[in-house]
């Protein structure tokens, strides 16, 4: 394989990783405080139906991603009132924003598919860009793409280093501590699942003006359920998140390398299944090793609604 | 001003949880509303099409039945290993593997056997093959913890990929004019209608995996086991109840189920594997089971519920151009409604008493 083929294959995983990477850490910060949302995939297709049509109609793709942000913002909010507020069964209300979310794009989607609009191109990162082998790999990508390598950080960073997220981490594995502590329980995991809808639907709009490019029925094939995977085996850390994200960009890139160099190793079909038994391979390596060091890392309150017991 | 309070129920009244039911139905059907207002429709319009679509002939209430069976089946295979707190999202998956396993039967093995026993073996295979999918999630869960959303999820999309493969590929129709598939199956291999109309013998089997469930679970041993590990997973562990062999076969049992679902729509209504066969029953199982709140009796009412959401909404296709998709929405509308109906049922508002 020569240094072409190798770069290829590195910008492609990147390019692949990166709505999965931006959906990770949206479900990590909502699981970092108890609330398991379930409904990333519908949140996602949401978020790239709205990101597409807003910038169809407008022509702007900052208005794109925000309407995108915007919506995914919503839907996640909805899930918070069912699962802060209500109380109800969050996998229930998760599973059944996923279904409405896909629903509901297939159904408004609908006169969009095939249109055009304007979309993210490359743009090479000055100086950075012409570093020998790696430069025009990694600093010659959409924007969106450098949105997420700073996320990544920035996650981290604000997860670790800062009052709000000790404050998440805090609620996310004792609330009825953090609540005598005076930490706002429910506030706290509004803001966050919002957060989280907010970057999932920032995927989604990754997906259908840059990645794709377009609207199409189900565009995101699973990259929802894909990432809530992820978030187990990045055991609730960006930076672990980032390898998966990377990782799944990998499968999917060798995926099209085959599959466009007509090379046979594997039959298409099962090519394309690649994806998700590797989900369920992360899953299974990670579900062991954490089970072999007795502990898994996971928010303690995880799923469980929070009630004030008088 | 009456100050009020709300304060919790020790138990919620069979009459607040069908009021709530009640309201929960209105508030969905004005949210549907909305959204046929963003599609660019007349909400009454949109209804009276769809009321049209279910009520406007007998062939339509039969429509209704034969969308509500592979809706019961996978509205079982949802419920059953819910009662354990096991999550299988992976009808859809099931259900296709269970439409190959009778296809499998129908197209290779039926035509050297005696007539009667095909169908008979078609739902032996598609049983097996839907329970053998389900299984695989099973025993990452039993024996790994791996949690089994995700496995089962993504066990569908494999699914699915694979039924595309088989029916574009190795067993793709050679007389096929244009739709791809595979051949039609033979006679003996189709599920017999009733009545004259699309209802097929698959009612059967909804029916009595039902009742078969209703009974296990209230009047076996077995299905008390279930109860106790479902409520009470602590008790079931000091009471030594075998857990992880639980898991194995309520997984098993629930892609059989699911798996059913796939050989009724083989081969009581499409008579080939096709593209048609994936198309979200799996899923909408989920939301069936949910409404019904995992009780077999309430699903097959909510089937038939959701199944005639579904025709009206194939109707407005028909009559109004707008995607059939709708159908989808109003369900997850109404699940979140009947969801936020539960918390209030479980509150009232009571007088607050003034401060001594």
């Amino acid at each position: 394989m020569n240094l072409q083929t190798l770069s290829f294959i590195v910008s492609v995983s990147i390019q692949s990783s990166a709505a999965v990477l931006f959906a990770t850490i949206g479900e990590i910060f909502a699981e970092r405080g108890g609330i398991l949302n379930l409904g990333l995939e519908g949140m996602m297709l949401m978020g790239a139906l709205s990101g597409f049509a807003t910038a169809y109609f407008t022509q702007s793709l900052a208005l794109g991603l925000l309407a995108a942000m915007a919506v995914g913002g919503l839907l996640a909010l909805i899930h918070g009132v069912f699962a802060i507020t209500l109380r109800a069964n969050q996998v229930v209300c998760g599973l059944a924003l996923a279904i409405l979310g896909i629903g509901l794009s297939s159904f408004l989607g609908r006169p969009l598919i095939g249109k055009v609009s304007v979309r993210f191109t490359a743009w090479p990162i000055p100086v950075l860009s012409d570093v020998p082998a790696l430069g025009p790999v990694l600093f010659t990508q959409v924007p969106p793409i450098y949105l997420g390598y700073v996320l990544v950080p920035a996650a981290w960073w604000l997860l670790f280093h800062t009052r709000p997220g000790l404050n998440l981490r805090a609620v996310g594995e004792n609330p009825a501590a953090a609540d005598t502590a005076g930490v706002g329980v429910a506030a706290t995991r509004y803001t966050w699942t919002v957060i989280g809808g907010m970057l999932a639907g920032l995927g989604g709009a990754y997906l259908s003006l840059a990645y794709t490019p377009g609207w199409k029925e189900n565009m995101s094939s699973g990259q929802g359920w894909i990432a809530i995977a992820m978030v187990i085996f990045a055991l609730w850390n960006p930076w672990r998140a980032a390898l998966g994200a990377l990782l799944f960009g990998v499968v999917n890139a060798l995926q099209f390398t085959l599959e466009a160099r007509q090379i046979s190793v594997l039959p298409s079909y099962l090519l394309r299944m690649l994806p998700y038994l590797f989900t369920i391979l992360i899953l299974v390596l990670t579900t062991r090793s954490e089970r072999a060091r007795k502990g898994s890392g996971t928010p303690a309150s995880l799923g469980i609604p929070f009630e004030r017991n008088g | 001003m009456i100050p009020l309070r709300l304060e919790r129920r020790l138990a919620p009244s069979p009459a607040s949880r069908w009021g709530g039911f009640a309201i929960a139905v209105v508030a969905a059907f004005c949210m549907g509303g909305v959204v046929f207002l963003l599609a660019g429709a007349h909400p009454l319009a949109a209804y009276a099409a769809m009321a049209e679509g279910v009520f406007g002939s007998l062939d339509d209430l039969a429509e209704v039945v034969v969308k509500a069976i592979p809706l019961v089946l996978c509205g079982l295979a949802v419920a059953i290993p819910a009662r354990i707190r096991l999550w299988n999202v992976g009808g859809e998956g099931q259900l296709v593997l269970g439409g190959i396993g009778a296809a499998a039967v129908a197209l290779f093995l039926a035509p050297r056997l005696p007539a009667p026993a095909v169908l008979p073996l078609m739902l032996v295979a598609a049983f097996l093959t839907g329970g053998l999918w389900a299984l695989l999630a099973g025993v990452l869960r039993a024996k790994l913890d791996v949690n089994e959303i995700l496995t089962t999820l993504m066990l569908n999309y494999v699914a699915i990929l694979w039924l595309e493969h088989l029916y574009f590929g190795p067993w793709r129709d050679p007389m096929g004019m244009g739709f791809p598939g595979t051949a039609m199956f033979p006679d003996a291999a189709r599920l017999p209608r009733l009545f004259g109309t699309r209802i097929h013998l698959g009612i059967l089997m909804g029916l009595a995996t039902a009742v078969g469930f209703h009974g296990a679970l209230s009047r076996t041993r077995w299905g008390y086991e279930m109860r106790v590990i479902g409520e009470s997973p602590k008790a079931a562990e000091y009471a030594a109840l075998p857990i992880s062999r639980t898991i194995l076969w309520v997984m098993f049992l629930s892609g059989g189920v699911a798996g059913l679902a796939g050989m009724a729509e083989a081969s009581g209504i499409h008579y080939r594997l096709q593209q048609g066969l994936a198309v979200g029953y799996g899923y909408t199982g989920i939301i069936v089971a949910a409404l019904a709140r995992l009780h077999p009796g309430g699903i097959i009412l909510a089937a038939l519920f959701i199944g005639g959401i579904l025709v009206g909404g194939e109707q407005l296709q028909a009559a109004m151009h707008l995607p059939s998709a709708v159908g989808l929405v109003l369900e997850a509308t109404l699940l979140f409604f009947v969801l936020g109906s539960d918390f209030l049922s479980q509150y009232r508002i009571c007088r607050r008493t003034p401060e001594p």
